[in-house]
């Protein structure tokens, strides 16, 4: 249980600075989450973004199951103040739950009964551009808690109290850098990924001491002259190549590497960047030591369609040919589910196909996995083309899960869904910190294929066969991060009608649904205190689901409206 | 106790105000005691923000009619360019006469009407222009505003208009009438 005791007001008297933590209350006891606690979380807390290193998503508490999840209710709720996209796990130790919302806004209370332990507000720059105004969550380690925020810094607080006890700059947000992504936390170091395709950034991954932030090392995603790779860019346009890094990376201990998903080149035209565009639309393996490069595999090369490969792969052992691989699995932006093998000397193609309907891509290399594609959907400058998937994918940055139980990866997709993209006339220039994109946002069009009937899908792989054994349709979008649990079920929103579902993780069915102030498109998460399981989430709307319902209710005549503002709902059996 | 952090809050909030330290931070007083960070003023003339004539001085005929928008920095009369921050960011439309709300006419001059370029949804600067409706989309979330009235919220996430920037002809030059009718920028919660 939570010891707790009012702090003194002189800690108050923050709030006069910037950035600042709000709050009374302190944390007596608090244990301390190690390195090998981060290998191997205990089933009753949910320590990282997505539960483990392997970004299973997956909790094996299974007190919630098949045949009680219809008893599921709310036990408490809170309001977080912000507007925008709500997009965080609630993470758990020992009952103190640390929740992240848009705005850099860090909570924390306690588990079970929802009670403010504190708060950290972050106050922004006036001159801030939020492109993407959301946060994916905190990372743990020690005594700390790690937050990276939209002006581009990195800070650790006292888990405890929630002050401040380093901040450190680890980008310009200036010039178009920031952050969306939870840390991940290994050997010490806080490694953080940078945002900003969009402005023309050249993306990195840096790794910051844990103790005192001080950067460690920072590895480019688009390498520089001299380095390998450094050929497959034109000129001078490995600079302001893009290449984010948006989402958490995931870690295989026993390799001491990280892998993590890379974005797309920019801007988005084909020629403005001609090459393969390494590291761009890619997974790449980090060694967390040093920050080298190990390996890489490319998902798709020269990519003009804004596909960026954005999630890390999940790290599932995956059986094939007589033998176990350690595979690295990947539903991709760009339609295609891939099974790559990783190893201590780099990342090998195993097999990919397409989990939604392709226009684009003809065929794939069978021996390297090299894409082929229809030329006539190659967006040049000047030209206009239509793609399925749209821009946003077969599937966008909310992550997919695994459960070891039943062995089904679940996949949150959009099938049925494509756009129409306008190159402009000539590369635009570029200026530090403004758009650089190279499409003409205003005859940009998003539609539903003629003749189809939904758009949203949650799929379930059978990584054995190769076979999908279920579909769930959603009319409309699916933005919902997936959960899943020894309790055989799978918990995903992500519907613009405001429900957060439980489905029956053999069968795809309906168990349980209950209808939040918002849409949900927070990753859901599962944790325990005193036997008790809980289920939590954020709802809260914004960001790209909301983009993608205004050119929805364009293309189809619709008139929906979809609530923001956020809400964190911790859900029970009762 | 979930009332205490606030309680604590307000409190020292009273007391860091009763006690006469004031409320800006130090970025916020440099901005506005420096000419190129304060807001555009009465009398400030306009100046290319990019492009091959960044820095010129704009002319009424420059602005094309019909749009789109053309993304100009104030300068002050004695020739400071307000590009220190980039909330001063202002975009001119022309449009005719008899498109512009009666409310926009007594602000526009030689139907320029003229706008902040900062969206007050998530502070994006860069803009589409919908020739056929004469309106303006924020690429990075599709706000639509409608600079024909006011800048008026037509469709999207953003939650006010656009602080609008009253004009005058003087001489033949074009000239800031005024200061923004709003707060420019986003607000974050």
């Amino acid at each position: 249980m939570i010891s707790i005791r009012l702090l003194a007001g002189v800690a108050l008297l923050a709030i006069a600075s910037t950035p600042s933590t709000v709050g009374a209350q302190n944390i007596d006891k608090y244990r301390p989450v190690t390195q090998e606690r981060l290998i191997k979380p205990e089933p009753e807390n949910w320590l990282m973004y997505r539960g483990s290193y392997d970004g299973f998503g997956y909790s094996a508490l299974d007190k919630i199951n098949t045949r009680n999840v219809k008893n599921l209710v709310p036990v408490w709720s809170f309001s977080t103040g912000m507007l925008e996209g709500h997009q965080s796990p609630p993470i758990v130790n020992d009952g103190i739950m640390f929740v992240t919302t848009p705005n850099g806004q860090v909570l924390a209370f306690n588990a079970s009964n929802g009670e403010l332990l504190w708060r950290y507000a972050r106050e922004l720059p006036e001159d801030l551009v939020q492109a993407h105004p959301t946060n994916r969550g905190v990372a743990l380690f020690e005594d700390k808690v790690y937050v990276a925020t939209v002006d581009a810094h990195v800070v650790a607080l006292d888990a405890r109290t929630g002050k401040v006890v380093w901040d450190t700059a680890a980008g310009e947000y200036k010039n178009g850098y920031y952050f969306t992504l939870a840390p991940l936390i290994a050997k010490g170091k806080v490694m953080v990924g940078t945002s900003g395709g969009e402005f023309g950034i050249r993306g990195y991954i840096a790794a910051l001491d844990a103790q005192t932030g001080k950067e460690v090392w920072r590895t480019h995603m688009i390498p520089g002259p001299g380095e390998p790779g450094n050929e497959t860019w034109p000129g001078e346009t490995w600079k302001t190549g893009g290449v984010s890094v948006w989402i958490t990376g995931h870690y295989d201990p026993q390799l001491g590497l990280a892998y993590w998903g890379t974005g797309n080149a920019g801007p988005w035209p084909a020629d403005m960047h001609t090459g393969d565009n390494l590291y761009a639309t890619s997974v790449v393996a980090l060694d967390v030591d040093t920050g080298k490069i190990r390996g890489h595999h490319q998902y798709h090369w020269n990519d003009n369609w804004d596909w960026d490969e954005v999630s890390a792969p999940l790290l599932i052992d995956v059986p094939r040919n007589g033998r176990t691989i350690k595979a690295l699995v990947h539903p991709g932006r760009n339609g295609y589910l891939w099974i790559l093998e990783r190893n201590a000397d780099g990342i090998k193609f195993v097999e990919a196909q397409p989990f939604v309907k392709h226009n684009v891509i003809t065929s794939l290399d069978p021996k390297t996995g090299r894409p082929v594609y229809d030329t006539d959907r190659v967006l040049r400058s000047g030209k206009t083309v239509t793609l399925c998937p749209s821009h946003w994918g077969g599937k966008d940055w909310p992550p997919a899960a695994y459960n070891p139980k039943t062995q089904l990866l679940y996949v949150p997709a959009h099938e049925n869904l494509c756009s129409t993209l306008v190159g402009e006339d000539k590369t635009p220039a570029y200026d530090a910190g403004k758009r650089y994109v190279g499409t003409n946002a205003a005859l940009t069009k998003v539609f539903m294929a003629p003749g189809a009937d939904h758009i949203g899908e949650l799929q379930a792989w059978d990584l054995k066969t190769g076979k999908k054994v279920w579909t769930h349709n959603h009319q409309y979008m699916n933005w919902g991060p997936v959960l899943t649990t020894g309790g055989g079920l799978v918990f995903s929103g992500g519907t613009n009608d405001r429900y957060f579902r439980a489905f029956d993780a053999e069968t795809g069915k309906v168990l349980w649904q209950y209808r939040t102030n918002s849409g949900v498109t927070g990753v859901p998460s599962s944790f325990s205190v005193d036997g008790v399981q809980y289920i939590a989430v954020q709802s809260g709307w914004g960001v790209d689901a909301q983009k993608m319902q205004t050119r929805l209710n364009n293309s189809m005549g619709t008139n929906t409206y979809v609530p923001q503002g956020g809400v964190i709902w911790v859900f029970a059996v009762r | 106790m979930p009332s205490t952090p606030l309680t604590g809050r307000r409190a020292v909030l009273k007391g860091v105000v009763a006690s006469g330290i004031c409320c800006l931070t130090p970025d916020i007083a440099i901005a506005q005691s420096d000419p190129r960070s304060a807001r555009p003023q009465a009398g400030d003339r306009f100046v290319f923000a990019n492009g091959d004539r960044k820095g010129a001085v704009v002319r009424p005929d420059d602005v094309p009619m019909g749009g789109p928008p053309l993304t100009v920095y104030p300068q002050d009369t004695s020739g400071t360019t307000r590009d220190g921050s980039r909330l001063n960011q202002v975009i001119l439309i022309r449009l005719a006469a008899s498109d512009l709300a009666e409310t926009m006419r007594v602000q526009a001059a030689d139907g320029i009407v003229a706008y902040s370029a900062v969206c007050t949804h998530a502070g994006c600067d860069e803009w589409a222009w919908l020739g056929a409706q004469k309106m303006l989309k924020c690429p990075c979330h599709d706000s639509e505003f409608d600079p024909k009235d006011g800048a008026r919220v037509n469709v999207g996430p953003a939650p006010r208009r656009l602080p609008a920037l009253p004009l005058k002809l003087v001489d033949g030059v074009l000239l800031a009438a005024g200061s923004f009718s709003a707060r420019v920028g986003f607000q974050p919660a």
